[in-house]
């Protein structure tokens, strides 16, 4: 599974950072998305399929994952 | 396709009667138990559309086709003659893209989590200090006055540079813009006297600056000083009254909840008892405005361009497919221990709330510290209910303890 970000649609709501610190950050300079790491580990699978689905501005795009897990 | 109503049009906005006193007005639900997308005409006698459903709700905060500027001429308001009311330069709250975002990032590093993370000690201080005088000699208090009030209202003014003692001025003025039963001439007088005050702070801020968000948005050249002020107002009143709203409704339910008030003890299961709270109580019950700019396919119905529709952020948060589920109670109550995290309280899309990270801060030290300085918390008296304002809450929440 591998996440990348656009940082254009990120407006700043902090839900990544929120729901998934270890993966996401905010920038110091202009405020958007910034990944702490790019390669994953399956424990944060979660955390970063829920961040991506919460992302009010769609910014946060997850490839190479397994078939579609629905629900909480 | 269009479906035919198979509902009366719905008036809005729906009044609390009957139901429960934490729950949206009951028209709310029961209009979403027919359909995700049903009608509803405003006070001005224009239809629109009423959105329920979660999927429904999402779509119409993240789909540049839905839009927000309050200038367009179809926007649906929901007071009686308040299109006459809309000036050139709303604050970017009622603004698209690429405007809206220009603006809202003049803020964003304001409201970073690691900035507000930093701030918890001086919010815990706060939180303490309101508690102190709250308890100082005495052993009843109203706590929406003595607490839940004061204390994002001290947060808020602290953040912003704006003085503490001018409080009442602002907090009745923001009373009357949220007032569903103003009248046109009320809004106008509270709006202007709101933006005259800020337009007199910023004048100030900008001649002398201090370390604070209204001097870093005085300073600035690509800012107009009406724009400015517009920008206060709406940090002044998203950031006292949601809050406020949000510690008095979570502390009176709560209160008849009590075997859940350990879920606010572990600060593992605080942040989420947190999420549920907002999830629960949703105090923008009658929802948020948006414009139709094309024809969208929602929930069965074809929105043409042109028409308003009213996400109605609370109806999503219940529903069941999303929050429910086996080993939890009805969406419709409380459980502190159900995973919240997708709620809408903050909104969706672009516009999401910005504040978002400092009201959770907020909610999590001023709940948590509550009921662990004040064990033995209890009603003590009659409770009263803003059902006359747009963002939902609290009069008055008398405690002893």
């Amino acid at each position: 599974m591998q996440v990348s970000v656009d940082r254009d649609r990120c407006c700043s709501s902090g839900m990544c950072v929120t729901n998934a610190p270890e993966v996401f950050d905010q920038d110091d300079r202009d405020s958007l998305v910034r990944l702490r790491q790019t390669v994953l580990l399956p424990q944060q699978f979660d955390d970063v399929r829920l961040a991506s689905e919460l992302c009010p501005g769609r910014a946060i795009t997850v490839t190479g994952d397994e078939p579609a897990r629905t629900g909480a | 396709m269009t479906t035919a109503p198979t509902t009366p049009v719905l008036p809005l906005p729906a009044r609390h009667s009957g139901g429960c006193p934490f729950g949206p007005p009951p028209a709310y639900p029961e209009a979403a138990a027919t359909g995700p997308v049903t009608r509803a005409e405003l006070p001005d006698g224009d239809l629109c559309w009423l959105v329920t459903g979660f999927a429904e709700v999402r779509t119409v905060l993240s789909d540049r086709r839905f839009s927000a500027d309050i200038r367009h001429p179809a926007f649906p308001l929901l007071v009686a003659g308040a299109r006459e009311l809309i000036t050139d330069n709303p604050d970017f709250l009622r603004l698209d893209d690429p405007e809206h975002a220009r603006q809202r990032r003049m803020l964003t590093a304001e409201f970073l989590v690691k900035r507000v993370e930093a701030l918890r000690p001086e919010i815990q201080r706060i939180v303490d200090e309101a508690l102190d005088r709250m308890t100082a000699g005495r052993t009843t208090a109203d706590l929406v006055t003595d607490f839940a009030l004061p204390v994002p209202s001290l947060v808020i003014c602290l953040l912003l540079g704006v003085p503490y003692e001018d409080h009442d001025r602002f907090q009745s003025l923001s009373r009357t813009m949220l007032n569903r039963e103003s009248t046109v001439e009320q809004l106008r007088e509270a709006q202007e006297e709101v933006l005259d005050y800020l337009r007199d702070l910023t004048a100030r801020k900008r001649a002398q600056p201090e370390d604070d968000v209204l001097s870093r948005l005085a300073a600035r050249d690509d800012l107009t000083p009406d724009d400015a002020a517009a920008m206060g107002v709406l940090l002044l009143v998203a950031g006292h009254e949601t809050t406020a709203n949000m510690i008095s409704l979570s502390t009176a339910l709560l209160l008849e909840h009590p075997e859940q008030i350990p879920g606010l003890a572990d600060p593992a299961t605080l942040p989420g008892a947190v999420e549920e709270l907002l999830r629960l109580l949703t105090i923008v019950h009658t929802g948020l405005p948006r414009v139709a700019l094309e024809d969208v396919e929602l929930g069965g119905v074809t929105v043409r361009a042109g028409e308003g529709v009213m996400a109605m952020l609370s109806t999503a948060n219940r529903d069941e497919a999303v929050f429910g589920g086996a080993g939890h109670r009805a969406t419709d109550e409380l459980d502190l221990y159900r995973d919240a995290r997708r709620h809408l309280a903050f909104g969706f899309g672009v516009h999401q709330c910005l504040g978002q990270p400092l009201a959770r801060a907020e909610l999590q030290i001023a709940l948590e510290t509550l009921f662990r300085r004040l064990p033995g918390l209890r009603p003590a008296g009659e409770r009263g209910f803003r059902t006359e304002s747009f963002i939902y809450g609290m009069r008055s929440l008398p405690v002893t303890w």
